[in-house]
């Protein structure tokens, strides 16, 4: 219980101070408003509709993003993982397009796509498939041939030892990089929102709201919205991952 | 790894073809964009082989504000994380705050640097350093705590003096998660300058890959997103040559960078 409590006293010392330094005059208000302000502006935001549906837009683009890398990149890092003849051809074209930072290709991916929402679930899907298919061929490096030799020997097939062992054995990996992949994807869309303006999503909201009248309130506001979802995405799946893989201490010794 | 360069040129003779076939102004052929790059950056007034004023302007300015952050985030990152990893009671008071920081997607504190500082550098080299500092920070207490028992005792009974305790054992365990803190900030870093520069700049490599996309010049487009390519791809190298060298003496090396998937 100590901790949280230091915890608490924590963010109580760092709010009260910036608080403090706003309402003595160190801070002009404009320009900095204090937290007091900040959280009033949360909440009157929070019961504001299109402000629930930005935020509804972006972890929607989120999920399916995410889904759709999970879909694309385990089962080809399984093929690749089982098939080295597959995998030296590809890896060459992986090596070739893996150092581009995704947020480099948003302005390209608008011109060929437009500004809807499906730019943005694009570019995420690319920064989030990288981090699960390498893991998850790596983690089908690892597998001890002690294991596979023994499921041959009882008779199991190709596709028997993937289901059984293989994939039981990648799975931790595969979590490790969908904790990464699951910020590197929300970092993409809120980008992508600053640049393709057309429809919903909160990094839209935060920029105009920034450009517009200069509404730091309104911008700190939207930013701790965008924290908090981001924490909850961490902590949620860090916890999940402690949860299912405490068998393995790979998923649970990951931390970055 | 003669194979891999004989395939990489297949693939760019592959695209050249087919690009140059099809005719479209949205996928110039490789030889197009490299002639663009050779246009923007390496030709003189007179037509010869020169730096170009947008080198000047464009590529050393973003250059320099991502190293100058991101070793300013490192150093600071590296200090405090030593000085929090020694004390839990120091981390209990910090940790929610920090981990909250962490969490928060980095392009969406652009919007408020930009208010805060304006559109100039000082708002990208703190933006920089406030969004890539975290994951070193906590790397480090984490690295810093993971000293064993064994080296602890063996340092007391021999009655190590401070300096020699923290530079001789302390540093040298911590370092694996250290590397592995930079490397995610390296790439926050990068996104940082890319975006930062794309939203509020009047220079920089992300404004003029903006710019090229408004004005429709689709070659210009991918000249840039190839020079960000080979940037993070050196950056990226770099980075792993200096952890290589400064973790040669650790056993199992090759096994953990495995593991997570670099």
């Amino acid at each position: 219980m100590r901790p949280i409590l230091r915890g608490l006293v924590g963010l109580a010392v760092f709010f009260g101070s910036w608080e403090a330094a706003v309402r003595l005059g160190m801070v002009d208000p404009q320009f900095l408003p204090p937290p007091s302000l900040t959280f009033l502006r949360l909440g009157e935001l929070l019961l504001d509709g299109p402000f629930i549906l930005s935020v509804v837009a972006t972890v929607l683009a989120w999920l399916i993003a995410l889904g759709l890398a999970v879909v694309i990149a385990v089962p080809a890092g399984l093929l690749l993982g089982t098939l080295p003849a597959a995998r030296s051809v590809t890896r060459t074209l992986i090596e070739l397009v893996r150092p581009i930072p995704p947020v480099a290709l948003i302005p390209l991916v608008i011109i060929l796509v437009g500004q809807g929402p499906e730019t943005k679930i694009m570019l995420a899907v690319y920064a989030a498939v990288w981090p699960l298919l390498f893991n998850t061929i790596y983690a089908l490096d690892e597998i001890d041939p002690m294991l596979v030799d023994c499921a041959r020997s009882f008779g199991c097939g190709r596709g028997r030892v993937i289901a059984t062992v293989a994939l039981p054995h990648a799975l931790p990996f595969v979590f490790t990089a969908f904790r990464l992949s699951a910020a590197i994807a929300l970092i993409v869309i809120i980008s992508t929102e600053y640049l393709a303006g057309g429809g919903r999503g909160l990094g839209i909201v935060i920029l105009q709201a920034a450009e517009g009248a200069g509404r730091m309130d309104l911008v700190l506001a939207g930013t701790l919205v965008a924290g908090v979802i981001g924490f909850v995405i961490n902590d949620g799946l860090e916890r999940i991952g402690r949860r299912w893989f405490a068998w393995n201490d790979t998923a649970a010794a990951g931390t970055s | 790894m003669l194979m891999r360069w004989v395939l990489l040129l297949t693939l760019l003779g592959c695209w050249q073809l087919i690009a140059g076939r099809a005719d479209q102004v949205f996928f110039p052929p490789p030889t197009e964009i490299a002639n663009q790059a050779r246009l923007l950056w390496l030709t003189g007034a007179d037509g010869g082989i020169e730096i170009t004023p947008s080198v000047l302007t464009d590529i050393v300015p973003s250059v320099t504000r991502l190293l100058v952050a991101w070793l300013a985030a490192a150093a600071l990152g590296i200090g405090v994380g030593a000085v929090l990893g020694r004390s839990r009671a120091a981390m209990d008071y910090v940790g929610p705050l920090f981990a909250f920081f962490r969490s928060i997607p980095s392009p969406a504190l652009i919007p408020v640097f930009l208010l805060l500082f304006g559109i100039g550098t000082s708002m990208k080299v703190t933006l920089i350093i406030f969004g890539a500092i975290w994951p070193i920070v906590l790397n480090t207490v984490d690295g810093v705590r993971s000293v064993g028992q064994v080296p602890t005792d063996t340092a007391r009974a021999f009655r190590t003096p401070q300096p020699q305790w923290i530079f001789g054992v302390v540093f040298p365990a911590a370092m694996p998660k250290i590397f592995a803190g930079l490397r995610s900030s390296l790439a926050i870093a990068v996104i940082l300058m890319v975006m930062s520069e794309m939203v509020g700049a009047t220079n920089g490599i992300g404004y003029q890959l903006v710019d090229a996309k408004t004005n429709f010049e689709y070659t210009s487009v991918w000249a840039w997103i190839v020079l960000l390519a080979v940037l993070g791809y050196l950056l990226n190298t770099l980075l792993a040559m200096i952890e290589h060298r400064v973790l040669r003496w650790m056993p199992q090396r090759a096994a953990t960078r495995q593991r997570e998937g670099n």
